[in-house]
């Protein structure tokens, strides 16, 4: 975690982290906060978008899609990580998927004293799933995307990037 | 084409139907979900078959459309059942969206949760799933209910680029036995079926 305050994390780094990893899908459901990083990777060649109608869909297809040999990357927020529960164990620890999730963290307060409930079981879940997850806030966090992908590949597992920059730096 | 929505009573077993796509598979990769049991025991190509049981109910078309969006090269062959799509119908959409060329999307259709001893899914016998396709996007649709109609058709519904919805309304075979004393039909893993795609398709790491 940066401790700049004010430190945003910019659509162009998570973009640039995206394509150093070799990401070549994103399996994605918009959320409030992404719309520039969505026209950024529309934008990008290397890139195939395939968007969902529920995020459990996501867990599937991105299975799919490491076990045809590509590189997904899935991009939802944390409700619908909460929504994802059993297609995320089925699909994703049980097919042993190494795929990186970032995930919008809504409702996350650096102090903890938050009203969403979103933010409230996000973490929880998370450690009910065993999943091991890392938090980036600003652009000094970047290399932490490519530990997650590192750590991903290692344990064939998904890993989750839980991006805290709501607000700001992903939509302008 | 025929119509669903006043098919008749179901006159197809799941056998005779995988029997019949048989001599049409080629090198298709073959995602055979519910009609897995009966796939395993007449394909002769398995390290191309993706027999995966049931990982998570809802998933099998998004884990096929992955499938063909990784391999655009080669076909993709999907049997469904109405059970699974009906719990994330949105996924029609996206493959819709999609149009992956490779697609061949088969529903197998009993009007039941057949493993859990046959209780009906909602509106069983008042679906037409092929109409739930076309609407979503799908170019090509089909309804069947007989065997003989659906093996003269199956030629020119494979030559058809995808994605292609075939919904197929079947005679259900229901299990009663409890879960522990059925036989196993699965005579791999997940990883081992896993494995042995990726050799096949000569994907290394």
């Amino acid at each position: 975690m940066s401790d700049k305050a004010g430190a945003t994390l910019s659509p162009e780094t998570v973009l640039a982290e995206i394509k150093r990893h070799g990401v070549t899908h994103i399996v994605w459901l918009p959320d409030s906060e992404t719309n520039w990083l969505y026209l950024l990777m529309k934008a990008e060649p290397s890139l195939r978008l395939v968007g969902v109608a529920r995020e459990g869909n996501a867990c599937a297809i991105a299975a799919g899609l490491a076990a045809g040999g590509a590189k997904p990357m899935i991009l939802i927020q944390n409700t619908g990580l909460l929504e994802s529960g059993d297609s995320l164990r089925g699909w994703l620890l049980g097919l042993n998927i190494p795929v990186v999730l970032m995930v919008g963290y809504r409702g996350w307060t650096r102090h903890g004293v938050t009203r969403d409930t979103a933010a409230v079981y996000t973490e929880r879940f998370l450690h009910a799933f065993n999943l091991a997850y890392y938090l980036v806030e600003s652009d000094a966090d970047a290399p932490r995307i490519g530990i997650a992908f590192a750590a991903a590949a290692r344990t064939q597992k998904p890993v989750v990037v839980l991006v805290g920059d709501e607000y700001h730096g992903f939509n302008r | 084409m025929a119509s669903i929505a006043d098919p008749g009573p179901a006159m197809m077993r799941t056998a005779d139907m995988l029997r019949a796509f048989l001599p049409h598979r080629g090198d298709a990769i073959v995602v055979p979900g519910r009609g897995g049991r009966y796939w395993t025991q007449l394909s002769d190509k398995p390290g191309l078959d993706v027999p995966l049981g049931d990982p998570a109910m809802g998933g099998h078309a998004g884990f096929a459309l992955g499938l063909t969006l990784a391999r655009p090269e080669r076909r993709v062959v999907l049997f469904d059942s109405e059970g699974d799509i009906l719990m994330s119908l949105g996924i029609l959409a996206t493959i819709a969206e999609q149009r992956p060329a490779n697609f061949y999307h088969f529903l197998i259709d009993n009007g039941c949760y057949a493993t859990t001893g046959g209780q009906p899914v909602p509106n069983a016998d008042r679906i037409a799933y092929d109409a739930i396709a076309r609407g979503a996007g799908y170019p090509h649709t089909y309804a069947f209910a007989d065997l003989e109609p659906f093996v003269r058709a199956l030629p020119a519904i494979l030559e058809r680029p995808g994605p292609v919805f075939v919904a197929l309304k079947l005679v259900p075979e229901i299990e009663n036995e409890p879960i522990g004393r059925r036989r196993r039909w699965q005579t791999r893993s997940r990883e081992e079926v896993l494995a042995d795609l990726h050799a096949a398709l000569g994907i290394s790491g």
